[in-house]
């Protein structure tokens, strides 16, 4: 089953008295265990798929289904429980929690979804060393440079052991030497971790190490390209 | 216990406006627990002055409250001796008594006759040694000023008396009793006043009336004498002849001007002569207010059933002293007015803080949600700032209020109240037992204020559309 299937989906957005369509008509199945990368010029409309995909947004038509359920009748609460329990997220900002230190930025997530205090223990210990932070657990976002704290939120969106990781532009405020190892850790870990990972770019780097790559323009996906990575391993 | 942290952590983010928020929280209790201690100083002040003159509830002839004042002889109580032993031996009332004593209050004319000055008065018979016993009374562990100090009455002759000031003054009597202030009296030797060449001793039919009476102490030129006159039951004029021991300042002018007070004896033969000595009161002093309902309801019960023959009325303090309650209200409404005022500037300023600090954390609040935080998580993360914020402040506030309640107790400051001729200290009473719920209420619903002004900025925050929380610049 894959992942998340897209039927016929639309999202306007109204700016005063104009609307403004973002997305029309879009019918997409992103596969599990996969690298998929969403390319396009700006203002195409990745931003507003993602979001219809991870469930922080509602589409105006269509529909969409996560693991063969369709999210549309999910009430708010419902919603949010889902998020925390299947999905995660990369933002081009990171996003961490300034007050957090790196260790509890990565846990955060794990109490929102309940998890007892051992696995929490274990599971954050495990992922800050395969992000290569160990040795900064204690440090809160603002000693941390622009690439460890994206590593700190590669992290955190793993941490509850999602299904599907979105990523919007995880690479735009990282230099390209830093974007590529966080591209190359994404990769690795996404095999690791056998999840689904979904990004926007416009980075050629990051097209090249896509599994499948679609690309969208003015709100309609113009291609998609599938690559041989077997589904059947996830 | 996280959730507390992390809400610290939060509000130590912006330091300064965090402080500033928490200064105005600080204030805000003082203002409204000092001022609250002030009036409960002056409400509780009073209440225990009132109760060591004149006991929790008094004993009185029906009517006698309204229409009686000027007229002991008509509301007097009989068997009186009979209705206190009854009272004081009642196995319900007897646990909460401190004491119970007659009095006798009645209206006359006080002279200096040898002067040629005179004035009413109005006199109250007493029991000296039961109104020290009554005078010890301090529920509230009020730092009386002259506590323990008994009666000027106290061990003197059967025909001593106590005056006013003002009374002194008026019946030229400030010299021979020290009275400050009293320019107007003359000086010593005085030219007899020119109409009164006969006057050097009191008019004949009056010392004719003095004379009469049994034990007449011999004249004693350096004491101060007047001669109280007053109607006695059949309407008759009779009059006694007092010795001044003392001019005491009775705090309020017009108390001061008629003020007179003597031994009860004396008071029953001015108004009762030889026939059975009356009183017009009994007053019943209890361990503590809060028993007035339960001991009223008792001695009504008991004087009906044991005393039917007179239609006797028991009167709290409150009603005696309708002033007590005008303090009371007047206190509560000005209380009324700055809580109101210091909850809307904490809950304004709190409400502001919160608004500003979510819309800088507008980002991190569309990250918390994609993460699968509900809305009511968010709204409780503010919540629980607000909580941390208000327990900070309040805890802070109510530090430094019994500091600086502690500060002016101490340092002595003093002023003259409305209505009173003497000084005050300035006291705030928010120290014992009896102001700890007082404290507790007002930090409580503080606290509760200002997590109550965190939550509309919270509910905002909680409702904000993830996609542009997350798009906010
Ligand atoms: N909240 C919004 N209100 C109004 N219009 C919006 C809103 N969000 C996006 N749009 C519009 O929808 C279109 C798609 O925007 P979107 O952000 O999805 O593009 P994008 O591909 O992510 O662009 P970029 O590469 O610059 O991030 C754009 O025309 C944008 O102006
Ligand atoms: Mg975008």
């Amino acid at each position: 089953m894959h992942p998340i299937v897209l039927k016929n989906v639309g999202k306007t957005y109204k700016l005063d008295a104009v609307d403004i369509p973002a997305l029309i008509d879009i019918n997409l199945e992103i596969r599990g265990n996969c690298f998929t990368v969403i390319s396009g010029p700006s203002g195409s409309g990745k931003t507003t798929l993602l979001n219809l995909m991870g469930c922080l947004d509602r589409p105006d038509q269509g529909e969409i289904l996560i693991a063969g359920q369709p999210v549309k009748d999910l009430s708010d609460d419902a919603l949010s429980d889902f998020r925390a329990r299947n999905l995660g997220f990369i933002f081009q900002n990171f996003n961490l929690l300034p007050v957090l230190t790196a260790y509890e930025n990565v846990e955060y997530p794990l109490l929102l979804a309940q998890v007892p205090a051992k696995v929490r223990r274990d599971r954050v210990r495990s992922l800050l060393d395969a992000v290569g932070l160990s040795d900064k657990a204690g440090h809160r976002p603002g000693q941390l440079s622009g690439g460890q704290r994206q590593r700190v939120a590669i992290a955190r969106a793993l941490s509850p052991e999602p299904k599907v990781v979105f990523a919007d532009e995880p690479t735009a405020n990282l230099d390209s030497e830093t974007g590529s190892a966080i591209i190359a850790l994404m990769r690795r870990i996404q095999r690791d971790h056998h999840v689904s990972f979904i990004f926007s770019s416009h980075d050629p780097k990051v097209m090249l190490q896509a599994d499948d790559s679609m690309q969208i323009r003015d709100g309609r996906i113009i291609s998609v390209e599938r690559g041989a990575a077997a589904e059947g391993s996830a | 216990m996280r959730n507390l942290l992390l809400a610290l952590r939060n509000l130590l983010r912006n330091r300064r406006r965090t402080l500033s928020t928490l200064l105005a929280i600080v204030v805000g209790t003082q203002s409204i627990l000092l001022f609250g201690g002030y009036s409960r100083g002056i409400i509780y002040g009073t209440q225990t002055e009132f109760v060591k003159r004149s006991g929790h509830l008094q004993i009185q002839r029906k009517g006698y409250y309204l229409y009686g004042g000027g007229n002991p002889a008509a509301y007097g109580i009989s068997d009186y001796q009979q209705i206190i032993d009854a009272v004081q031996h009642d196995p319900v009332l007897a646990p909460m008594l401190t004491v119970v004593t007659p009095t006798l209050q009645l209206g006359g004319i006080a002279g200096n006759f040898a002067a040629g000055v005179s004035r009413t008065v109005i006199g109250t018979g007493i029991d000296v040694d039961d109104q020290n016993k009554l005078q010890a009374w301090n529920d509230y562990g009020f730092p009386a000023i002259n506590n323990g100090k008994p009666l000027s009455l106290t061990g003197t002759a059967p025909d001593a008396a106590v005056v006013g000031m003002g009374v002194a003054r008026v019946l030229h009597l400030c010299r021979k009793l020290k009275v400050p202030d009293c320019k107007q009296e003359a000086p010593p030797d005085p030219a007899p006043p020119p109409e009164s060449a006969n006057a050097a001793a009191a008019p004949a039919d009056i010392s004719d009336l003095a004379r009469g009476e049994p034990g007449e102490p011999a004249a004693n030129d350096s004491a101060a004498r007047i001669e109280v006159l007053a109607a006695d039951t059949h309407g008759a004029p009779n009059v006694v002849s007092l010795s001044v021991v003392e001019a005491g300042n009775q705090g309020i002018k017009e108390l001061d001007d008629v003020f007179l007070m003597m031994h009860l004896e004396e008071a029953q033969r001015l108004i009762y002569g030889r026939s059975a000595p009356q009183v017009t009161g009994i007053v019943v002093q209890l361990q503590h207010t809060g028993q007035i309902a339960p001991a009223r309801a008792r001695l009504r019960e008991l004087l009906a059933a044991s005393f039917p023959g007179q239609e006797l009325d028991v009167l709290d303090f409150a009603t005696i002293n309708p002033t007590y309650g005008q303090f009371i209200s007047f206190f509560n409404a000005i209380f009324g007015f700055i809580a109101i005022l210091m909850g809307v500037i904490v809950l304004f300023t709190v409400s502001n803080t919160m608004n500003t600090s979510i819309v800088e954390r507008t980002v991190e609040i569309g990250t918390l949600r994609a993460i699968g935080m509900r809305r009511r998580g968010i709204q409780m993360l503010f919540i629980y700032e607000g909580l941390v914020l208000g327990i900070l402040g309040v805890v802070l506030g109510v530090m430094i209020t019994l500091l600086l309640a502690a500060v002016v107790n101490h340092s002595g400051l003093s002023y003259v109240p409305p209505g009173r001729v003497d000084q005050v200290l300035y006291f705030i009473w928010l120290s014992g037992k009896q102001n700890l719920l007082f404290i507790l209420g007002i930090a409580a619903t503080l606290i509760l204020l200002v997590m109550g002004s965190a939550w509309w900025p919270a509910h905002r925050a909680a409702k904000m559309e993830i996609v542009n929380a997350l798009r906010h610049v």
